[in-house]
């Protein structure tokens, strides 16, 4: 097995806004972000060789690119794994570009969530094996019990624990603000976050993540080709994807105050990428804080702080824009919003601009290596990306 | 000779406070949760009765309603399923007629007496629906209530005799389409109905058996309310100490299940050689006499401890809601969509048996059954095993305000006794009383918005210990 670091570079991308996009219709949001990406890249429509496409509900097959873009007879595939979709197409566009197969690949993310409304959320198709005996529950029903387990497992209060969680939407909220193309934009306080409507308990309204429309869109080279399209590329690091087996849900002692699935993928992009201390080494990174929990939870998974203290790490600050490792400095998902297929695109969006310095007020100060985790799915069956991107040497 | 095994008797948790439907009127009467019906209470009580007698010794089930959800297609099997029973159990119906409890009793002692079958189960429940406001509405209440007939060697009573009655009367019935009960005049079916019927059925009992009232320690009757029974009794000359509280002010008239629910009552206080009288109503009469044996002592959870084991619910829309008789909201009202019957008929030992599967090479207890094990990764080397009448704790809980339907439900992982964990909806609690490390136990439900019924086991906190 081979690392794919320094193999792939990005040399163009594109990001539609997010939100409530009711006068934008599925292709318009793949138009914009590709044509955003062309643009960045400097290249045509025609210089690409292949794509991939990353959605979890509405698109089938290649064509769902092809019709919008006029892409014509080349290889487009859609790729389907739950919220890690747009990361997951993007990991067979890089490891096509490393296999030397073409030298320009299209990678695509899109989402129209808004049409279909909340039932598209829980639609009994979608985990046909929890019928009949869970209820159509939205997704924040899985995270809350982990919530629970979480708070019961490390002693903590509903009020120690919900301030923990309040203070992760607060920072992702603070972060949205400076993020031009995010869904939500407005500060948050933390008694708001703490007395907001009970979603699911313990989470409530300000621990839950946008439903948005939107697209996102990321041009792939060879590395040794990037200086062809601009100095400034972008280059991949590690991938990794790992998918549960319901081991934490058919086995009773598995615990569930950490997603295993989260520590494999980050051992494999890890290992890709030559990294040991991660707190030390990433500077910023891009967590799927779907729910304020798994943001918490997946500190801890991915080694940003030990087991168990994600609580103290957050409230010191080592999370914020300005800690030592900045998580979701867009807004994440809470607030730059989640079109399923398009999220892990975004990510590495702002992962892309911040090492090109062109976060505006979000930008770090010497970003060198940007990390972004999606993870999606049931208890015990999720799966998980998480990708790794550095400037050039 | 021919006995009842073993009784048991199911009353749900929720009880109406009648205050609630109308000021001033007195008692509370049984309701069955959103989440049950007769199949459901039918399911539970038979649990109750089967306790930890070899469900494979079972070789009948018949089951009386005059509520089954369908009105063509077996409940019995239903209920057969989910106490999983033999592939060649008989399994029948009374359904229909208010004495159906009875007619099914009388089955399965015909059944037991001609040798056809040594253990038959009769399980019946009812759930019935007056128009809001009636005074059916306030009578009716929900419960079900089980025996087990078979040899009279191991039974706690055995049947000296019975006697029936047929009547042809228009006086209580339900169309097809209708949700509600229809009744005719009072003075009427009560004169003509009732309290001619059960006198006859109890005159023509006592002169076939050559006994008078004074030869019973113990007279059980049917009655649509408490003013029938009264009056029934005053004529019949049983005096008070004889009869069996009725319990109108804490449970109500449960139809056709009523009568079987009253003799388990009378079976819990019954000393050995006590002979007890049933009398039923319904297009007729059916009268059984009971004698006591030396193994009375053995008891389930029966109709005394769930009679103690209530919740109150003082919001009378929330019953009306519950019987779908007050429409929700558009909002919360998500239809639950079709499943694939061929999905459910697949899935049946899961969901209607909740059989996990045991690991033959590790150990591990697994559900929703596993081909592959998911620790040894053995294929194919398992043993079924049941879980649904096993105990459990709640390992991790939320109460998910945002699925829709009647109230927000409590969603669980419930760790198992001996192994397992399953995704379970807490019933009959409180999100107040929820815990990590609540002991539950398991019980059939249905769904609520569905297209068709779908029943499966939920997890609820330990009704009664012991």
């Amino acid at each position: 097995m081979e690392s794919i670091k320094d193999r792939v570079a990005i040399v163009g991308m594109g990001c539609t806004k997010f939100g409530e996009l009711w006068d934008k219709s599925e292709e318009d949001l793949v138009v914009e972000a590709a044509y955003e990406a062309y643009e960045d890249a400097g290249v045509e429509p025609k210089d690409i060789q292949a794509a991939w496409l990353g959605n979890v509900r509405t698109a089938m097959r290649g064509s769902a690119l092809a019709i919008p873009l006029k892409l014509e007879y080349i290889p487009i595939s859609r790729v389907e794994n739950q919220c890690c979709s747009g990361t997951d197409a993007f990991r067979n566009a890089c490891y096509a570009v490393a296999a030397g197969i073409y030298d320009l690949v299209l990678v695509v993310g899109f989402e129209k969530l808004k049409d279909a409304g909340p039932e598209r959320l829980r639609a009994r198709y979608q985990y046909p094996d929890l019928f009949p005996q869970v209820p159509l529950g939205l997704p924040a029903q899985e995270f809350a019990l982990k919530a629970t387990r979480y708070f019961h497992d490390y002693g903590l209060s509903y009020e120690k624990g919900k301030r923990m969680l309040s203070r992760v939407a607060v920072k992702n909220h603070h972060n949205g603000t400076m993020s031009p193309k995010a869904h939500f934009r407005k500060e948050i306080t933390i008694e708001q976050a703490m007395k907001a409507p009970m979603i699911a308990y313990p989470l409530g309204l300000f621990d839950a993540c946008g439903v948005s429309d939107g697209a996102a869109a990321a041009i792939v080279t060879r590395s040794d080709l990037a200086r062809r399209f601009r100095d400034d590329y972008v280059l991949v690091k590690g991938i990794g994807v790992s998918s549960g087996a319901k081991q934490a849900q058919l086995r009773d002692d598995e615990d569930l105050v950490h997603f295993e699935e989260n520590v494999r993928a980050a051992k494999m992009a890890y290992e890709d990428a030559g990294i040991s201390d991660p707190l030390k080494e990433i500077d910023l990174a891009e967590l799927h804080d779907c729910f304020t929990i798994t943001e918490a939870i997946t500190y801890e998974d991915l080694g940003f702080c030990p087991r168990g203290k994600a609580r103290e790490y957050v409230e010191e600050g080592v999370f914020d824009l300005d800690g030592e490792l900045a998580v979701n400095p867009d807004g994440g998902l809470k607030c730059f919003g989640h079109p399923l297929g398009a999220s892990g695109i975004r990510m590495i969006y702002e992962i892309y601009k911040q090492m090109q310095y062109k976060a505006g007020p979000r930008q770090r100060k010497n970003p060198r290596l940007g990390l972004t985790h999606n993870l999606g799915g049931t208890t015990g069956a999720y799966t998980v990306s998480v990708a790794i991107f550095g400037q050039k040497e | 000779m021919l006995g009842i095994v073993s009784y048991g008797a199911y009353i749900p948790v929720w009880r109406l406070q009648r205050s609630a439907i109308s000021a001033g009127l007195r008692g509370e009467k049984a309701i069955a949760g959103f989440d049950e019906d007769s199949i459901t209470m039918g399911v539970a009580a038979a649990v109750d009765c089967v306790g930890n007698i070899e469900r494979n010794s079972i070789d009948g089930l018949i089951f009386a309603s005059t509520t089954s959800p369908y009105l063509e297609k077996q409940a019995a099997s239903i209920v057969a399923k989910a106490l999983d029973l033999r592939r060649d159990v008989f399994t029948a119906d009374a359904l229909a007629c208010l004495r159906g409890g009875t007619i099914a009793m009388r089955i399965a002692s015909d059944m037991v007496r001609a040798g056809s079958a040594t253990r038959v189960l009769v399980t019946a429940a009812d759930c019935r629906l007056g128009a809001p406001d009636s005074h059916f509405e306030q009578d009716a209440g929900d419960g079900g209530a089980a025996f087990m007939f078979g040899d009279s060697s191991e039974a706690i009573a055995t049947v000296v005799g019975s006697y029936s009655i047929s009547n042809e009367l228009m006086d209580v019935w339900r169309l097809p389409g209708e949700a509600f009960v229809n009744t005719e005049e009072d003075r009427f079916i009560e004169e003509e109905g009732y309290l001619k019927i059960v006198e006859e059925a109890i005159s023509g009992t006592m002169n076939k058996y050559n006994l008078t009232s004074k030869d019973f320690a113990k007279a059980v009757f049917y009655a649509p309310n408490i003013r029938c029974y009264r009056t029934l009794i005053s004529r019949l000359g049983f005096n008070s100490n004889q009869l069996q509280d009725p319990l109108f002010d804490s449970i109500g008239n449960t139809g056709a299940a009523y009568p079987l629910m009253l003799l388990v009552a009378a079976l819990e206080e019954a000393k050995p050689g006590d002979k007890i009288l049933l009398g039923s109503y319904g297009d007729g009469s059916d009268v059984f006499i009971l004698e006591a044996t030396e193994h009375i002592t053995r008891k389930g959870r029966g109709i005394k401890a769930y009679v103690q084991s209530k919740m109150i619910i003082g919001d009378y829309r929330k019953y009306l809601k519950w019987r779908k008789i007050l429409p929700l909201d558009r909002g919360r009202s998500v239809l639950i969509p079709k499943p694939s019957l061929k999905e459910m008929m697949r899935r049946q030992d899961e969901v209607l048996c909740m059989y996990g599967t045991k690991c033959k090479v590790c150990g591990t207890v697994q559900y929703p059954p596993q081909r592959v094990c998911t620790k040894c990764h053995s294929k194919d080397e398992y043993d079924k095993i049941r879980l649904s009448d096993k105990k459990g704790e709640i390992y991790t809980w939320t109460v998910d305000y945002g699925a829709g339907g009647l109230e927000p439900p409590i969603v669980t992982l419930t760790n198992i006794e001996d192994g397992g964990r399953a995704f379970c909806i807490l019933a009959d609690a409180s999100p107040e009383e929820v815990r990590v490390g609540l002991p539950v136990e398991f019980s059939f439900r249905k769904s609520y918005q569905e297209v068709i019924p779908e029943y499966f086991w939920k997890a609820r906190p330990v009704r009664i210990n012991g």
